[in-house]
């Protein structure tokens, strides 16, 4: 409960804080919301020699809705995503796991940028994200470049960001019938199981489905076998809904804790995905 | 002033406006002037042989002041004493607990060394610079192994078995000979952790002028702990004070004395600074004592009316790697208890308690009795089932006749009074249980498991007769009327949530006739407050109140000596009512209890004979435990895809006697309610086989967060006893001792259409989950 020793700098800008990581080389972290760093520094899990504060970089903050397109600022608090009407018409997903996250204290500190750069196994935004097939934006020395969500999250507190850069935002096209369903941890709260869904409908029938499911693997993934068996299925017919949905773990290898055996992990990855297509299915 | 009675009334709690507005000092509020902070060293190992520890690097560095470990302490200082464990049992095995390990640890998080640094951080920073180093032993953590056989957690014992304890009575053979049915079930009761807020909290100072050492610690007993302190230190007790400041949660974990209690304060005498350590989180998870953690074999008689005849026991404890406190104690509470509200006679038990590398279990709210309770209401359950019974029915077979108190238990406790019939009456009737019933079987044809859990308990609390005691069980208050008319109590019991500040004074304010706003009541700190034995085992109002009661009493016949001199009468024609002092019948003269204090306190105008001064100390020696009880119903539905379980309605109806202040009782039954919900469902303390806990943090460990218990629906009996003047009976506990069983028999109950007769709690959902793969029946069992 007592971190090490360390320095702190804060960054005015992207620019800035590029210049500083450069400066202070692999011993710096980013200190975005501090909500997944701080405890592990206290638990002395993370040792970094060099905080560098982002959280007041003003171009970071805020969410965009310009036509089809939403495009939100890394440094966006979950609490913001939580109270946005326009997310909640545009992007139920997010909307749904942002209101579902930890607990005030953490929603009006941690960003969605933090919680993606993280790469944590149990997080909510990776399985939404990847639903949504979001854009990361990534700003380094030489620029920006732009990576799909199925690439920028590679696994166990693993993603595609280099050491130097820095995530700026992330973007998706609206997806008004989108949800997410979670079972929570009874203690951390995190996602035992979480799954985001993202449908097209026409005439009651589910034309496009992206399943993403977090809290079993390493990472994130596509449930891609449940998505094809979900096309043309009547979405209010939960029996179709719940066969299409079995296997959506298939091929995963499944963590298990204290709490939740990776068999049983793996069975609920097929409940959950039902309910999430369900709940995308149905108007908000 | 008109007089209104306090007794009885919901007054708001006096001390919760300096606790929510952060105006109360806890141990961590304490500073003073050149405070140096603690660091301990432990053991990352559940066994191992320490082979060298070597201090250099973090005595070298700069902001340490001293490094000491349990070399240093043993021999170079002296120190050898063990740590203390209350017991009357002949034949217990007591290895020898030391304050800093010597050669060898037996419990992950065991303290090998301090390192004491002019900041937390530059502690914590400098402990990490202490290198040890250690040959791995074989661990043993689960109880049974460890009953069978090595590995030995103390090798020189060439056992495990700390104790066991057989007991017998009535005719138990013959019981089972005869009977109809036999229920025979394991029940574990899980390793649970008490997670008060505050975490285990202290500061020593030595003034070395005065050679008199302060501990302030969050503790629940400070005079116990200074009495154990100056056996430990070797001080002279009257050179110590303890100092109970606010407490940040108790639950019977702070009824002890750590290793670091001592450890802490030795270290402020050498050093001559004061010393201040606040364990971590982690710390707390590993070095502070657990609860429960029992493996309960049991099979019961019953007759096929549901008349249960006999009972047969084997109570295996795990006493984890050292005893505590009251660690052994806490298994034979179980076995008192076995009967719960039960009649029946014959019965055979066993309580055998081991060691195991694991964290010392002792009094966690409830102590032992939950235990009981757990498996009682269990097995009564499980009778009704194989039965067909409804539970209420049988339990209405069972119970102990109101005609029948006092009763004398065939574990030899006399229950002091009840009505469980009633009690439980009037819960069926407030949770509409036919109404349920109905429901559960038609939600049952739509593929919907709604649960229905009864829990009718009885538990042992207001601790105790001395006699009954590790220690000594009375306690004591005193009552001074100040010169100008406030009232000063101070309490022995050292109340740390529970609320005395405003009952005590409730009952003093109607009892002496003074606004509650001029009674201040003080505890906690050994320097003011007479001996008292501190608040545990519900015995706060129920043994710590009495003595007030008694106090007001010596006053009460004192003012009237006094008042009877001002008016030239008899003081035998003299009363008090409603609050003053009058001739008997007659209210046109009165004096209040602050004009005959002023009077004593003036000193020229009293009976011949009479002291000055109105004061009075008075103990309470209670002639019996007392035996709160109640009815807790439970309705839970269990979603059948995932397994996991919505508290729907809860509702609890208990009888502890007369009520002081309704609220604060009714804030203890939500308090415990959740604990033991919350043992029901979510929580568990697991070790892996090497010993590490795998549990250790508050991301793996639930304790339960506001949504995740349900409203709560209460009610009381008032049923008194004659044991203490106040007809009260502990509410403390209660709460914790009945819901486990309701909830647990909820759970259960949701799944009997799969057959499901027992699951070990904590019912998780993958538990629940895998039961409810089976076939379901109409709900017809086995
Ligand atoms: C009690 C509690 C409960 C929680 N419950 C949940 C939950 O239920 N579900 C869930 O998903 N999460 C949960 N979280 C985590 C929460 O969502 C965090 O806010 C999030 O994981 C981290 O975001 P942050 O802004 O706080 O990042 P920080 O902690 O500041 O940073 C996390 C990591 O990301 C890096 N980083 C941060 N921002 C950037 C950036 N813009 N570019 C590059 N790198 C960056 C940092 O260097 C660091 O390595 C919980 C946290 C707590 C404390």
């Amino acid at each position: 409960m007592i971190p090490a020793a360390f320095d702190y700098v804060r960054a005015t800008s992207v620019e800035d804080a590029i210049r500083l990581l450069e400066q202070h080389g692999d011993d710096a972290k980013l200190l975005a919301g501090g909500h997944s760093l701080i405890p592990m520094m206290k638990l002395r899990l993370a040792a970094p020699a060099v905080l560098i504060d982002i959280a007041g970089i003003p171009q970071l903050d805020g969410i965009r809705v310009s036509g089809n397109r939403v495009t939100i600022g890394a440094l966006t608090k979950h609490a913001a995503l939580a109270a946005s009407d326009d997310l909640r018409k545009n992007a139920g997903a997010l909307y749904d796991a942002a209101n579902d996250l930890g607990d005030p204290q953490v929603r009006n500190r941690g960003t969605i940028g933090g919680a993606s750069a993280h790469g944590d196994p149990s997080a909510d935004y990776p399985a939404v994200l990847q639903a949504l097939e979001a854009t990361f934006t990534l700003t380094g020395k030489s620029g920006r470049r732009e990576l799909r969500a199925a690439d920028f999250f590679r696994g166990m507190f693993d993603t595609a960001l280099d050491p130097h850069e820095v995530l700026t935002q992330i973007a998706f096209d609206a997806a008004p019938n989108s949800a997410y369903v979670k079972f929570h941890h009874p203690a951390s709260h995190y996602a035992v199981v979480g799954v985001a869904a993202a449908l097209t409908l026409s005439g009651g029938k589910i034309g496009s489905a992206r399943v993403a499911i977090t809290g079993i693997g390493d990472s994130a993934f596509r449930a891609s076998g449940v998505e094809a068996a979900l096309q043309g299925v009547t979405a209010s017919d939960e029996a179709a809904v719940r066969a299409a949905c079995a296997g959506a773990a298939r091929g995963v290898t499944a963590r298990s804790d204290t709490f939740a055996s990776a068999s049983y992990r793996t069975a609920m990855a097929d409940v959950f995905a039902a309910r999430a297509v369900t709940r995308a299915a149905s108007s908000r | 002033m008109a007089f209104t009675a306090m007794v009885g009334a919901r007054i708001r709690r006096r001390e919760d406006p300096r606790l929510i507005t952060g105006r109360a000092t806890y141990v961590d509020d304490v500073r003073q002037v050149g405070t140096v902070y603690a660091a301990f060293v432990r053991s990352p190992y559940g066994h191992a042989k320490i082979t060298s520890i070597d201090t250099s690097a973090a005595k070298g560095d700069p902001h340490v002041l001293a490094v000491y470990t349990g070399e240093d302490l043993h021999h170079a200082h002296n120190l050898k004493a063990s740590l203390p464990v209350a017991h009357k049992m002949p034949d217990l095995k007591t290895p020898p607990h030391y304050v800093l390990a010597l050669d060898e640890v037996r419990v992950i998080g065991e303290a090998v060394a301090i390192v004491v640094a002019d900041s937390p951080y530059t502690a914590r920073d400098a402990a990490e610079k202490v290198v040890v180093e250690y040959d791995e032993l074989p661990a043993v953590v689960d109880t049974e192994k460890a009953a069978a056989g090595p590995p030995y957690v103390h090798e020189s014992l060439g056992t495990n078995v700390a104790f066991t304890m057989p007991f017998s009575a009535g005719d138990p053979d013959k019981a089972f000979a005869e009977a109809d049915v036999v229920v025979k079930q394991r029940i574990v009761n899980q390793r649970v952790a008490p997670v008060p807020i505050e975490p285990r909290s202290m500061v020593a100072n030595y003034d070395a002028g005065m050679q008199q050492l302060t501990l302030y610690s969050a503790t629940q007993i400070p005079h116990l702990l200074r009495t154990q302190l100056a056996i430990v230190l070797g001080l002279p007790e009257n050179k110590i004070r303890a100092i109970a400041p606010e407490v940040g949660g108790g639950f019977g974990a702070k009824l002890n004395v750590y290793a670091e209690e001592v450890v802490v304060s030795w270290v402020a005498m050498q050093l001559e600074r004061p010393v201040k350590y606040i364990e971590t989180r982690s710390e707390c998870f590993q070095a502070m004592i657990h609860g429960r953690d029992q493996i309960d074999d049991l099979e019961i008689a019953a007759k096929n009316d549901g008349t249960i005849t006999g009972l047969r026991l084997k109570i295996t404890a795990n006493m984890g790697a050292y005893h505590q406190l009251l660690t052994p104690v806490v298994p034979t509470l179980t076995l008192l208890m076995a009967h719960g509200c039960y009649k029946f006679e014959n019965i055979q038990a066993e309580v055998v308690g081991v060691f195991t590398n694991t964290m010392s279990t002792d009094a966690y709210r409830g102590a032992g009795r939950p235990e009981a309770t757990f498996f009682i209401e269990r097995a009564i359950d499980m009778v009704a089932q194989r039965l067909k019974l409804d539970p209420a029915d049988v339990r209405r077979k069972n119970f102990i006749a109101n005609s029948a108190f006092p009763h004398t238990t065939a574990t030899g406790l006399t229950y002091d009074s009840g009505d469980y019939e009633t009690t439980m009456d009037k819960a069926l009737a407030l949770a509409d249980y036919t109404g349920l019933r109905k429901r559960q079987e038609e939600l049952r044809k739509q593929g919907r498991y709604l649960g229905i859990g009864l829990s009718t308990y009885v538990e042992v609390c207001g601790m105790g007769p001395s006699a009954a005691m590790p220690a000594a069980g009375w306690d004591s208050a005193t009552i001074r009327i100040e010169p100008t008319g406030s009232i000063t109590v101070l309490t022995g019991v050292s109340p740390h949530g529970q609320g005395q500040e405003t009952t005590f004074a409730q009952i003093v304010a109607d009892e002496l006739g003074v606004p509650i706003d001029q009674i201040s009541v003080i505890h906690g700190d050994t320097d003011k407050v007479q001996y008292g034995v501190g608040t545990f085992g519900s015995r706060g109002t129920a043994v710590g109140g009495a003595a007030l009661k008694l106090a007001i009493d010596t006053i009460q016949a004192k003012a009237i000596k006094i008042a009877a001199h001002q008016w030239e009468a008899n003081p035998d024609d003299l009363e008090y009512r409603d609050g003053k002092i009058q001739v008997k019948g007659d209210p046109s003269k009165t004096m209040s209890t602050p004009e005959a204090g002023f009077l004593a306190f003036m000193g020229d105008n009293l009976p011949p004979g009479l002291e000055p001064g109105l004061d009075a100390t008075r103990r309470f020696e209670p002639p019996n435990f007392v035996f709160p009880f109640g009815t807790h119903i439970c309705v839970v539905e269990v979603d059948a895809q995932s397994g996991q379980v919505e508290v729907v309605k809860y509702f609890a109806v208990d009888d502890c006697g007369r009520l002081i202040n309704p609220m604060i009782a009714g804030g203890q039954v939500h308090g415990g309610i959740a604990q033991g919900l919350s043992q029901a469902l979510f929580e568990e303390v697991v070790y892996d086989d090497r010993g590490q806990l795998l549990t250790g943090t508050l991301m793996d460990y639930a304790i339960p967060h506001a949504e995740q218990v349900p409203h709560y629906e209460l009610d009381h009996t008032v049923t008194p006893t004659t044991v203490n003047p106040l007809g009260i009976k502990g509410i403390g506990e209660a709460g914790t001792i009945g819901s486990t069983p309701a909830v647990a028999n909820a759970v259960i109950d949701a799944l009997a259409p799969f057959g499901v007769v027992h699951i070990d709690m904590p019912l998780k959902p993958e538990k629940l989950w895998a039961a409810m793969q089976a076939k379901p029946t109409n709900g017809s069992v086995q």
